[in-house]
């Protein structure tokens, strides 16, 4: 009977998928022994159990699913010879893990183990239990293994220990019911038992300061004794590695004194003498001897302040960062971040060797070297230790440049003592390893750049140098193109010129080319592409004489196959093309100077925003414009430079185009209007104007280009209002329509809207009052516009208005700009919100919201909660 | 209230709906965090055939595959003069090569690497003494007695002996009783079969 069913033994079976040559063959065999193992679990047969789990367990090693096994374990170690109980645990252990409900089912069988009569059954479960329990198990199991670590067998102890170490892991609150007879196994003779002993006095101390306060106590000086002990007692065969005795001891020993010793001078006084002992007198030729050396100098530097042993240890660590071997090395340098902190002078010793453990052939060593050195940083050795960084940068894999350079980025940036420096140092990186920077680093670049007037000249020259022999750096080329286009006539004409400079002769049509290559190249990226175009268009005004072939250039993009690139391409040419003569220079003067506190402000303080705008360029192509990363720069400078009432939007709009604001509007023949941004856009609007029609859609594509930024939009909307009749050209050209809609409800769309909401007073104190005005905009009954009107009724002016909202989940909320942060006397501002609520119909509007502003140069904070919106919004 | 929205009245940034988590982080409890030892063994082939695996911390299956497959990539590709760390998520993965087989573990950060590489030799010497002198197909066809072995080195990725004369005579002592047992039943079969004969 037996032999019909039994299909081939396990031996075979390993043998037959051994044997296969393809992974479908090996698939074919697996499938058949699974089928066969079921059918043979079917049967029911206890006999083909034992093997059908040996052969499964073989068949998960190879990573096929073997669920239908499980229960077979359960059904294994419920039955009483020890064979089956053995081979039942193991298959418990592998196949299935503390997360699985099968498990639950084990607690008995493991119980009833637990109290079996023979020890190795114990054994068994104690194991099994130590592996796998999950937290139910552990409440339930605990008094057993308890009282198991006094059993009288050692090996039932110390597996005992370990799986209480397991259980207080998995339930801290037991910790207490395992510190008695935890401190009873230090006293132990066995070493597995006073290994495990030891293990689980560490567990019970890292999780519960009790125990830690009576294991520090009361077992400190016998811990002591015990180490002193092992260290000093003779040749040991059975625990004798490479000459130390049991080095596994010597370690548990080593970490539970560091743990009892750290934030205890006490505990620390006691403990000083044996561990100079051991940082002396541990032989250090073998891996086991140095992995002692490594426990006792963690522990030196953990617990309280012996001073004359850390420099031992500090010495240790010198020792074994002069070692040949690349693991003792790796562990140097791993310790070296932490000595760093308490003695920085005795580090920095080592400095020549640890740069030298930055260009070692392996990567984790690099790794941790190039970690360490930037610890090692300060102002007196950023110089040279950046010198040495970029130098290796030359040299260095390909996939080590980018940890590379973003730790000398850092660098540089953290402690660099002047600007030229900083500049020079970035144009080195930039050159090695440009493709590897990241978007920040390099925006920053141009920040500093933007700041250091009277480096222009140096550093355009010296981009244009870099640039000409390190083409293919993406990010280099930017930076260069950028300043070409800005100081493209510093460049030509050798201004600002420094003693350290060779004089170079760049004609205009060199610095053209410059960027023609950048525009042509196959692999330009997007950004790079719509930011030469920017460049051209500037350099069309700077290098007049040759604005013929930059119109040639642009007109060539008129066929780009990226929209943005072909817009701006048609958008530009018709600049260069009609308005040649209107104010042209100053159409496209330089970039203000961009704020550099603010960015850095920025970069630093808030994550989340600099996230979002930084995505940006990479990820959505009508985003992915010049325009981009530069109304980052703008936008972070817009908050100081803009002093007068337009908003940053009309900035935006202004530096695109790189209009000087006061000088347009003075040359201006257009209408002045009430906002210099409006007047601006009228200025754009009225340029050269041949025909009517012709400015209709000349003014659409500045718009539309304004458009798919979703910055510049804002802008729209503060022009808006002193500028009816143009919201109705764009409120005709479609795709606009959505844009502008959520942001400035005219007044013929509100009233077509269904339902009128009232105004509310969202709040009212002695000096604010807020009002909120509804509409909804047609098609989308979810979605709210809410105009908040704030009106100041004291009689001072508040300054750095801001108004802060929230909202529950369900709603979705969207700020607009206010139309000024600063609120005069019984004057008042606007600000727009829209609002989607996701759960319309059910529930209504609820909002808490702050305001902060400044009176008389103080902060004041006001907060309160709207709940008196109108039903059905 | 989970979303503050702000906005500052000059920036032009359009969407700058900030959704700062703040209730989440103050009222997010303190998770403890559990500290193994070693959290899995691995010995790998140098063909990247898995011989063994024990997981001493949770891993589901798809997890557990992923984490073989990308670590025997990295391992298997390394130098042999380089040292036996490597920095893997957070981890440290500590990997020794015997012969044609990698034998790899998987430790927190703050461990001690050299020890660990210790341990491994120990598992190592203590295989090499059952099997005398133990090549790869000895822990193919025997892949349990290794387990067995594993399973009276470590218990929850903590070591539990250092004396190899003990793991040895515990490991026998086992054994042992499976033979007895198997003699046991084979005798009863014998006399079932007399006895229906």
């Amino acid at each position: 009977m037996n032999s019909i069913f039994s299909g081939t033994r396990l031996r075979d079976m390993i043998r037959s998928i051994r044997a296969c040559k393809t992974a479908a063959e090996e698939r074919g065999v697996v499938r058949k022994e699974c089928a066969d193992i079921r059918a043979s679990i079917n049967e029911n047969d206890p006999h083909d159990r034992h093997r059908n789990l040996a052969k499964l367990m073989f068949i998960h090693m190879l990573g096929y699913p073997t669920h239908f096994g499980q229960m077979e374990c359960l059904k294994l170690i419920a039955s009483p010879g020890f064979p089956e109980k053995r081979i039942g645990y193991l298959g418990l252990m592998l196949l299935l893990d503390e997360r699985q409900e099968v498990l639950m089912l084990v607690t008995n069988s493991l119980k009833q183990d637990l109290n079996h009569t023979n020890q190795y059954v114990v054994g068994l479960a104690l194991c099994a239990l130590g592996n796998i329990c999950s937290a139910e198990m552990a409440r339930d199991l605990a008094p057993e293994v308890e009282r198991l670590i006094q059993f009288r067998d050692p090996n039932i102890r110390k597996k005992a220990a370990l799986c209480s170490t397991r259980i207080v892991r998995k339930v801290p609150d037991l910790a207490e019911n395992f510190i008695n007879a935890a401190s009873s196994l230090l006293k132990e003779k066995h070493h597995g038992v006073l290994i495990t002993g030891v293990q689980l006095c560490y567990e019970l101390c890292t999780i519960n300061d009790e125990a830690l306060e009576y294991f520090r106590k009361k077992c400190t000086e016998g811990l002591i004794k015990t180490l002193r002990d092992i260290t000093n007692s003779a040749y040991q065969p059975e625990y004798d590695v490479a000459g130390i005795t049991d080095p596994f001891l010597h370690i548990r020993l080593l970490k539970l004194l560091r743990v009892l010793g750290h934030g205890d001078a006490d505990a620390s006084d006691l403990m000083t003498d044996i561990l100079a002992q051991v940082a002396t007198k541990t032989e250090s030729n073998k891996n086991a001897g140095n992995a002692v050396l490594y426990e006792c100098v963690e522990t030196i530097m953990a617990i309280e302040d012996t001073s004359s042993l850390r420099v031992l240890a500090i010495n240790i660590l010198g020792r074994f960062l002069s070692n040949r071997d690349n693991n003792i090395r790796y562990v140097a340098l791993n310790m070296l971040m932490k000595a760093i902190a308490f003695d920085d002078q005795a580090v920095q010793r080592h400095r020549v060797t640890i740069l030298e453990c930055v260009k070692d052939p392996d990567a984790s060593i690099r790794k941790r070297a190039l970690e360490l050195v930037s610890l090692l940083v300060n102002e007196n050795n950023v110089k040279q230790l950046t010198k040495e960084l970029i130098d290796y940068l030359e040299i260095s894999d390909e996939d080590f440049k980018e940890d590379l350079s973003a730790k000398i980025c850092s660098i540089v940036e953290k402690f660099s003592p002047e600007k030229i420096w900083y500049i020079d140092q970035m144009l080195k990186v930039l050159s090695e390893a440009g493709k590897f920077v990241k978007d920040d680093v390099w925006h920053a670049l141009i920040v500093v750049i933007s700041n250091a007037s009277e480096l222009h000249g140096y550093t355009v020259r010296a981009l244009y140098k870099a640039v000409l022999t390190y083409s293919e750096q993406e990010t280099l080329v930017r930076v260069a193109i950028w300043c070409i286009g800005e100081y493209g006539d510093l460049l030509v004409n050798n201004v600002g010129m420094l003693g350290i400079e060779d004089p170079i002769t760049v004609t205009e049509s060199d610095a053209v080319d410059v960027v023609e290559d950048a525009i042509t190249r196959h692999n330009s990226d997007m950004t790079t592409k719509a930011m030469a175009l920017v460049a051209l268009l500037k350099l069309s005004s700077r290098f007049p004489s040759i604005s013929e072939r930059i119109k040639d250039i642009i007109v060539k993009q008129k066929g780009s196959l990226l929209l943005e690139m072909q817009q701006r391409a048609i958008e530009f040419n018709s600049i260069v093309d009609r308005h040649k003569n209107i104010r042209w220079s100053s159409l496209v003067e330089r970039m203000p100077v961009l704020d550099e506190a603010t960015f850095n402000v920025r970069r630093a303080g808030s994550l989340p925003a600099s996230v979002s705008t930084m995505a940006k360029p990479s990820v959505s192509i009508p985003n992915g414009v010049a325009a981009a990363p530069l109304v980052d720069l703008l936008d972070l400078g817009s908050d100081d430079i803009m002093a007068a009432p337009s908003s940053s939007g009309a900035d935006f709009l202004q530096d695109l185009l790189g209009v000087d604001l006061g000088s347009s509007s003075a040359q201006s023949g257009a209408t002045p209007g009430p906002k210099a941004g409006a007047d601006l856009l009228m200025d754009i609007l009225s340029i050269g104007t041949p025909s009517p029609a012709q400015n209709n859609t000349s003014s659409i594509d500045l718009l539309s280009t304004a458009g798919i930024n979703n910055n510049p939009s804002n802008a729209l909307d503060t022009l808006s209002s002193p500028a009816p009749p143009h919201i109705a050209t764009t409120a005709s050209a479609g795709g606009m329509f959505d844009l502008l809609d959520g942001l400035s409800p005219s007044p013929s769309k509100e009233a077509t809207n269904g339902p009128a909401y009232p105004p509310i007073v969202a709040y009212e104190s002695s000096t604010l009052k807020i009002e909120f005005t509804f509409s909804k905009p047609s098609g989308n009954p979810q979605e709210t516009n809410v105009q908040a009107t704030f009106i100041n009724l004291s009689p001072n002016t508040f300054t750095d208005f801001i108004f802060q909202a929230a909202v529950p989940k369900f709603l979705q909320l969207h700020l607009d700009p206010a139309s000024s942060n600063t609120l005069p006397a019984s004057g008042n501002i606007t600000q727009n919100l829209r609002v989607t609520n996701s759960q319309h119909g059910k529930k209504s509007l609820v909002m808490r919201m702050r305001i902060g502003y400044k009176l008389n140069g103080k902060d004041v904070l006001e907060e309160g909660q709207i709940n008196n919106f109108p039903r059905g919004l | 209230f989970s979303l503050l929205s702000s906005c500052f009245p000059r920036s032009c940034t359009f969407y700058l709906v900030l959704c700062i988590i703040l209730f989440l982080l103050a009222q997010e409890s303190w998770v403890c965090v559990l500290y193994f030892q070693i959290h899995f063994v691995l010995l790998v082939s140098r063909q990247g055939k898995v011989r063994l695996t024990k997981w001493y911390s949770p891993y589901t299956q798809k997890e557990r595959s992923k984490v073989i497959r990308e670590l025997s990539g990295v391992i298997l590709n390394r130098g042999p003069k380089l040292c036996n760390f490597i920095e893997w998520r957070g981890y440290k993965v500590v990997y020794k090569r015997y012969a044609s087989l990698y034998f790899c573990m998987c430790i927190d950060e703050a461990d001690n690497e050299l020890e660990v590489l210790e341990i491994i030799h120990h598992y190592v010497e203590i295989l090499d003494r059952y099997f005398g002198s133990v090549c790869e197909l000895d822990l193919i066809f025997n892949f349990h007695k290794a387990y067995y072995i594993l399973d009276e080195l470590l218990i929850a990725g903590e070591l539990q002996e250092s004396s190899k004369k003990t793991v040895a005579r515990i490991i026998s002592a086992q054994d042992q009783l499976v033979e007895a047992a198997k003699e046991e039943a084979s005798s009863i079969s014998n006399i079932i079969a007399q006895a229906t004969k």
